[in-house]
């Protein structure tokens, strides 16, 4: 007797609560490879998922075994050359521990030395974020009809002709068809039963002037059941919408970055770095995220991402120009009260001397009191510039929301950027 | 073969109604040859949820381990990477007898793996003696499902670390959760959650008593370590025979008895886990035969097909390549050695005991007078039926296997210089070579011989356990860890001593630092 079953529908992801406890066991672990991968990886294909490998022996199931030493037996097949009473050299090194004795005993496999697995995007994802919040991350009032959101709400009799829901419609102008057709059909079906009586009398019987009554009656009756509109006003049914306040998570970034001559390939694959790790990370934690990019040498510039990190420039830098257009941005289109505003600012530390007085003011009087964050970081190995020391006193104003740290090669990055946005345990609620 | 042969399929492509097809005819036939089956419950998957199958060793419903994630991920790997085929394998001892089809296999997968599973795993299952005795078909599954929900629940009430870190030190253990002398009672998983609760409160009572009390000492007792002099204890309290008064190999039953710590849930999932390694346990003894039974029959029965034109040439072909990697053993020095292929040692062995019978040389009447010649399908139901690895090497492996194999068998001697060549395939080795191919099989020898002798329930509640050598080999390493995850089940210390020909040659302890006042 046998049953043949169809399982491929079933729920898949059977193991998936196992895998997750395999995770979470093994956390320590994969974050240090999350993080080495991080650093490694260009970051523009930080979208994938990633191979992990975890020494065997730290997550071995311990059980008894025997170890090496002793007497042990071993038969293998594929004899060629031995004969009884031979003796050979025990091959080098191995205290026969992967001795033919084990023989498919085990089912761990080769016994490698490292356990390799691969992470899913999402689990990567999970992994490079984990831990980290967005600084400051506020709620902002309901004040703007933006804000709200509109959600279907079942139906209403009355609405905009866009919004006429057409099934709906047509089941209540069939309903009443019916409702209004029945009694009139049960008139005409008597009448007409009546004139068949009535026609099938012998004729000396019949009269004539009922037939005739009948017969017109039988012609107001059809009349009045075509008259029944296919559909009337009263018919139609509209899809509601009822608006429905949403907590605002919106929030604009805004990516600035020097251009200029003095700033290198290999500083702008680090700024790049930065801002694409940032970029994830916002889009991770708000519903709506805006890019704004603005790069700027002695002028500035709101340009495409495409633009922001693939075109050169050369030129000298003036850095409160980028700042001064950070500002009109804010003022045209993303006013304070709506959006959680942050800046994320990548430079080689160069600016016009008198520029970096400019820009402490700007940030001190105009931009900070706007913002949410400011994260600062200067790529250079060697000694600060008159920026840096600006934007010290800027921190020194704004303890809590403005970040600068330095970068001097690609692998900082990742601790810099864990340490800007350090989950901060709020000390702003 | 001229008759124009009218196969019931052709090319790689299948369907339900094909597969139904090819299942009676495979029934038909299994029924000819007088296979005894389970009715068979063939479920089509997907390669996940295969990978799932396999991760849980088989379970079709498991508990919740990271354990089980780990194998999950390893599956997955190897088969990303394509080291690893998902055809075979995954049937299931139960009743009905569950076997997996992957969706993505071949038409000729397909009928090979109900040709291997169906009908020769599943016979094995039902015939075999160890099977018979240990494990229970019907109720597999029910008891499985009481296991998972009992975990859930426990998960639930006592936070899913808990219960991790005590499935942990069972799964550490389990291999030695077994009684291998007796019969296991039947399992059931309506009974199993109708007296858990029962037992929950009994188990406890017993627990209690056994600590509290203390039994008639037998006038010869020698003094425990660890109790006093009869001066300080003039009333005797501390005397008393040892407990458990005779060794006991089931380390698990004996923490779920004696543990004197361990709160009813906690003793539940230890009866889980040891009931589960019950269950596995005869898998463990039969793989050799198991695989190479399945492998006479797939290969006899896909045979059969051929000859009666179910099948086409294309299809054939097909099979006997995927046969023959199946049963291909590599060489010892080969780069994909890997130990000796229990399939192709099976299937060798099989086919050599109906070439016994059918074809008997003169040698074979010499060392196989009572099979030489007798009606093959008997001698081979015997054989399956009767049997595990080690007795069946050690009865039915011919001169002729060894030949063929070309075994030769080393002795690697910690106290020589060199490895010895210590028997071939000649007319000096077959015996050797056969007795050390049959200890190789036995669980016995091939998991160390660990029992617990005493638990000083007068003393200071250590456990002692006796290790018992073989052939002077340790224990390895991993011997730390095993004995702290059972010290976390016993909740006192543990103390492992390994004896060589009865002489202490190592102790081993946990915790590693004794604070407590051991007997000087």
């Amino acid at each position: 007797m046998t049953y043949f079953i169809d399982r491929r529908p079933n729920a898949k992801h059977k193991s998936a609560v196992n895998r997750q406890r395999f995770l979470e066991r093994y956390r320590k672990h994969i974050k240090r490879s999350v993080e080495e991968a991080v650093n490694r990886r260009s970051i523009t294909d930080m979208e994938r998922g990633e191979k992990i490998s975890i020494p065997t022996k730290d997550i071995s199931e311990p059980v008894f075994q025997h170890g090496p030493g002793g007497a042990r037996s071993i038969v293998s097949p594929g004899n060629k050359e031995f004969v009884q009473g031979d003796r050979i050299r025990r091959p080098g090194g191995q205290g026969g521990g992967n001795g033919a004795g084990e023989g498919g005993a085990s089912n761990q496999g080769e016994g490698n030395d490292e356990f390799a697995f691969t992470l899913t995007r999402e689990e990567f994802l999970e992994f490079v974020f984990d831990g980290l919040e967005l600084p400051h991350l506020q709620r902002k009032p309901l004040k703007s009809l933006e804000e709200v959101r509109m959600v279907r709400a079942g139906l209403s009799r009355d609405g905009v002709p866009a919004r006429i829901s057409i099934t709906r419609s047509m089941r209540e102008a069939y309903a009443r068809r019916i409702a209004m057709r029945a009694p009139i059909k049960r008139a005409l079906l008597e009448a007409q039963k009546a004139l068949e009586d009535e026609e099938r009398k012998d004729p000396v019987l019949r009269n004539p002037a009922r037939i005739v009554e009948l017969k017109a009656e039988i012609e107001r009756l059809e009349k009045r059941i075509e008259a029944v509109p296919f559909i009337d006003t009263y018919d139609l049914r509209y899809h509601q919408l009822s608006a429905q306040p949403q907590p605002s998570s919106q929030a604009v970034m805004f990516c600035v970055m020097d251009v200029s001559g003095s700033m290198t390939q290999n500083h702008k694959d680090i700024a790049k770095r930065f801002f694409l790790l940032l970029y994830m990370f916002l889009e991770k934690h708000y519903e709506k995220v805006e890019l704004v990019f603005v790069r700027h040498h002695t002028a500035a510039r709101e340009v495409s991402e495409e633009e922001f990190f693939y075109s050169r420039e050369t030129g000298g830098t003036i850095v409160s120009s980028a700042l001064k257009l950070v500002n009109t941005i804010i003022q045209a289109r993303y006013p304070p009260e709506k959006w959680n505003l942050y800046v994320a600012q990548a430079s080689d530390g160069d600016n016009w001397d008198d520029d970096s007085h400019t820009c402490r003011d700007m940030l001190i009087k105009q931009l900070m009191p706007q913002l949410q964050y400011y994260a600062y970081v200067e790529i250079t190995p060697h000694d600060h510039q008159s920026l840096w020391h600006e934007y010290e006193s800027v921190a020194g104003h704004f303890p809590e929301r403005f970040a600068m740290r330095q970068i001097v090669e690609a692998s900082d990055i990742y601790c810099v950027f864990r340490e800007l946005f350090k989950r901060r345990l709020s000390q702003a609620d | 073969m001229t008759e124009s042969r009218q196969p019931i399929a052709t090319g790689s492509d299948w369907n339900f109604t094909i597969l139904e097809h090819f299942n009676d005819k495979l029934a038909a036939l299994a029924d000819e040859y007088r296979l005894d089956t389970y009715p068979n419950q063939i479920e089509v998957i997907t390669t996940e949820q295969m990978m799932d199958a396999y991760a849980s060793v088989g379970m079709p419903v498991g508990y919740h381990h990271w354990s089980f994630g780990k194998q999950f991920l390893a599956v997955e790997q190897a088969y990303r990477r394509g080291q690893m085929g998902l055809a075979y394998e995954l049937v299931i001892n139960s009743n009905p007898c569950i076997a997996y089809l992957m969706e993505e296999n071949t038409l000729m997968m397909q009928v090979l793996v109900m040709a291997h599973a169906c009908y020769g795993h599943n016979s094995f299952f039902k015939g075999n003696y160890l099977f018979r005795a240990w494990t229970d078909a019907d109720s597999i599954v029910d008891y499985l499902v009481f296991a998972r929900q009992y975990i859930a629940q426990c998960e639930e009430r006592h936070g899913v670390h808990a219960v991790e870190q005590l499935l942990d030190a069972c799964h550490a253990l389990q291999n030695y959760g077994v009684d291998r002398y007796k019969r296991p009672s039947p399992i059931s998983a309506e009974e199993e959650a109708k007296r858990q609760q029962e037992r929950e409160a009994y188990l406890q009572t017993q627990v209690n008593t056994l600590w509290r009390t203390i039994p008639e000492p037998p006038s010869n007792a020698s003094p425990l370590p660890g109790s006093l002099h009869r001066d300080e204890d003039p009333l005797g309290l501390h005397e008393g025979g040892i407990y458990p008064p005779e060794p006991q190999e089931n380390l698990l039953y004996f923490i779920e008895k004696n543990a004197p710590l361990l709160a009813p849930w906690q003793r539940e999932i230890v009866r889980i886990v040891r009931k589960l390694a019950q269950y596995f346990y005869p898998q463990r003894q039969t793989q050799v035969m198991n695989e190479g039974w399945a492998c006479f029959w797939h290969y006899t029965l896909m045979n059969r097909l051929y000859d009666e034109g179910n099948v086409d040439e294309g299809l054939m072909l097909e099979f006997l390549q995927s046969h023959a990697a199946v049963i291909n053993q590599p060489d010892f020095d080969s780069p994909y050695y890997n130990g000796i292929n229990p399939y192709a040692l099976g299937f060798a062995i099989f086919r050599d005991i109906r070439r016994i019978c059918e074809a008997p040389t003169e040698e074979d009447c010499q060392w196989f007078p009572d099979i030489a010649g007798t009606p093959w399908r008997a001698t081979l139901e015997f054989a399956m039926r009767n049997f595990k690895d080690e007795s069946f090497i050690q009865q039915f492996l011919s001169p002729k296997v060894m030949r063929d194999l070309k075994l030769f068998l080393i002795v690697d001697d910690d106290h020589s210089e060199t490895l010895e060549v210590a028997a071939i395939h000649d007319e000096q080795g077959y015996r050797r070579l056969r007795d050390a191919l049959s200890i190789q099989y036995a669980l016995s020898v091939k998991e160390p011989n660990v029992q617990v002798v005493e638990a000083a329930i007068r003393g200071d509640r250590s456990l002692t356990l006796h290790h018992v050598q073989d052939s002077r080999r340790p224990l390895a390493r991993s011997v730390y860890p095993v004995i702290r995850h059972l010290h976390e089940l016993w909740g006192f210390p543990v103390h492992l001593i390994s004896l060589d020909e009865g002489r202490v040659t190592h102790r081993y302890r946990w915790p590693v630092e004794e604070e407590g006042k051991e007997h000087p």
